[in-house]
């Protein structure tokens, strides 16, 4: 479990000081991931580096499991970092030892013997699905693969906590998909709570149990995705959720205009029709679509009404427990 | 003008200057790769953006290193006839001139090392970082590990730097191929001896470059490297 409490990071620069981390207070469950969203720079990689020890905050607290790791040195510095697997933005294997080599790495840091180590190789080799690839060298594996390497060997010594800055900038999206099944298998079945940086809602949609949006050094919404889906007024929301045009149907005919966001559903095509048959009202589906966020079934579809029991309809549908926005007149829309 | 040398005798000088040449060469190479190696680890390690930074220690050897580098040969050669006479007990001969070589050759690798370390990229050393990985095995394990080819290639080139300036030690009475030019192809207008020296240099040139390459080669694990 991390536990982030009114960090602050201010770097000194030509145009006077830049506040990378204005405060930043976060709770990461554990065994959960978070990821950690925003635009360029609002400091999203000076926290990862941080919790990952590698730049000093000005102040604030950063507790893994409890332990407070601001302001250590030394020896129990070094401790502190094993406890913590880091995937570090960009290429970061050693392009002079083989993929083995490279997960081996924090293991001759932690001083484990030989035999033990080659054991323990081949266990996370097998975790990220290299096994066939131990022996080739970062220059004769794919970007997805070295990724894979590099999180591998995060997790070589067995730490707590996974962060990840960008793990998936530089990959197609299938490719990212082998590194996100990766970090999902590692808290899955190693129980490690992880912190992954990206700007690649892809990335939240299909591995974050919650999501911190970063701005101007400062989380200005955090909560787990599936509630915060359901928020009409969060951000996340509305880069998660399937696009709607904004001005579809503003203009048409129908007597109601709504946004209806369903979360979990097993058959969302079911509601609707029969919100129309029992208020005898006429459904038009204007936008929207479905999506998945881990393995629940979202759809956030855009409905014009006709009819005259029009609310209630859209009241019913609410009853359900979906989300209804409604969207009476111009295109920003998020009146109730 | 006298007439040539015979053969024979050219060969004898050339093979006697060229053992003279390799011993000083080889044995300032070696002192100044022993020294030079630990100087670019201090340099790199205590730059600002460094694993140690520490302003004063890397001022202090920026500056000795640049002063060294900026010292001409030939001045370093006679300003340290007095220490070299204290080290070897003799001013003169290949031995004496190991020492100039050498302490000329310290700062050159120093600052060779510090730009070849460098180029590790910084999320690789990051990632050791983040693996609790001591300073000593940072640098050993990646910083020089990382950088082993280009390590080499530094050091082939400090050897054919050395080799250009052992000439010239020998016209201090150094002794060497250098010697073997000046004194006799050069004062005694024997072009037959010059010329021999000349190309045995370039050849020695070639196969020490040879030599390294092959060894940056050898260490280097990219062999597929795409780029
Ligand atoms: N070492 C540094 N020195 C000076 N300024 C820095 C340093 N690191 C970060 N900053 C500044 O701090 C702010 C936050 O940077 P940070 O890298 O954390 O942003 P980010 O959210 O990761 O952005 P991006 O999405 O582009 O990676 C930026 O204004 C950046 O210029
Ligand atoms: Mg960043």
């Amino acid at each position: 479990m991390i536990t982030v409490e009114n960090l602050t990071k201010t770097f000194p620069s030509q145009g006077g000081p830049v506040t990378a981390l204005a405060g930043v207070t976060l709770d990461v469950r554990a065994g959960t991931v978070c990821g950690v969203v925003g635009p360029s720079g609002a400091g999203k990689s000076t926290l990862a580096r941080c919790v990952a020890l590698l730049e000093r905050p000005d102040s604030g607290s950063i507790r893994v499991d409890g332990t407070d790791l601001v302001g250590l040195d030394g020896s129990r510095l070094r401790a502190a970092r094993r406890q913590i697997g880091v995937v570090p933005q960009g290429d970061s294997l050693l392009r002079q030892r083989t993929a083995a080599g490279n997960v081996a790495l924090p293991l001759e840091s932690a001083g484990m013997p030989a035999p033990q180590r080659r054991s323990r190789v081949a266990e996370l080799l097998d975790l990220v699905g290299l096994t066939d690839k131990a022996g080739n060298y970062p220059d004769q594996l794919s970007g997805g693969q070295r990724q894979r390497v590099a999180v591998a060997r995060a997790l070589a010594a067995n730490p707590s906590v996974l962060l990840a800055d960008e793990p998936t900038s530089a990959l197609d999206p299938e490719t990212t998909g082998s590194v996100l099944t990766v970090l999902d298998r590692a808290r899955a079945e190693l129980g490690v709570t992880v912190l992954v940086v990206t700007h690649d809602m892809a990335v939240v949609r299909r591995i974050c149990d919650d999501v911190a949006v970063l701005e101007h050094g400062r989380v200005v919404e955090h909560g787990r995705v599936l509630d915060l889906v359901s928020d009409a007024n969060s951000r996340t929301a509305a880069t998660l959720l399937p696009e709607v045009d904004q001005s579809a149907g503003v203009a048409g005919n129908h007597d109601r205009v709504a946004d209806v966001v369903l979360v979990g559903f097993a058959a969302v095509g079911a509601l609707l029709p029969e919100a129309a048959s029992r208020f005898d009202v006429q459904l038009a589906l204007l936008g929207g679509g479905l999506t998945r966020l881990g393995e629940t079934p979202v759809a956030r579809f855009r409905v014009g009404l006709t009819g005259e029991r029009a609310d209630s309809a859209l009241e019913w549908i609410s009853d359900t427990g979906a989300v209804v926005v409604r969207t009476p007149k111009g295109p920003q829309g998020v009146a109730a | 003008m006298r007439a040539a040398t015979p053969w024979s005798e050219v060969f004898e000088l050339l093979s006697v200057g060229t053992g003279e040449t390799l011993y000083m060469v080889g044995v300032s190479t070696l002192i100044a790769t022993l020294l030079g190696i630990p100087l670019g680890v201090l340099l790199h390690l205590s730059a600002p953006s460094g694993l140690r930074p520490n302003v004063v220690l890397h001022k202090i050897l920026g500056t000795v290193v640049d002063l060294g580098r900026a010292m001409p040969f030939l001045v370093l050669l006679v300003a340290l006839t007095s220490v070299t006479r204290l080290l070897v007990r003799t001013s003169i001969g290949p031995t004496a001139a190991i020492v100039p070589l050498a302490v000329g050759a310290v700062p050159f690798v120093g600052r060779l090392v510090q730009n070849v370390l460098r180029e590790v990229h910084v999320s690789v050393v990051e990632a050791a970082v983040t693996t609790g990985a001591s300073t000593l095995r940072i640098v050993r394990s990646v910083l020089l590990r990382e950088s082993a080819p280009a390590l080499i290639n530094a050091i082939g080139v400090t050897t054919i730097a050395l080799l250009g300036y052992s000439a010239m030690a020998g016209v201090i009475g150094g002794g060497g191929l250098g010697d073997v030019a000046v004194r006799i192809g050069y004062q005694r207008f024997d072009d037959r001896v010059l010329w021999s020296t000349v190309v045995l240099l370039a050849v020695l040139t070639t196969v020490i470059q040879l030599l390294f390459d092959l060894a940056a080669r050898l260490v280097d694990r990219r062999r597929h490297a795409s780029t």
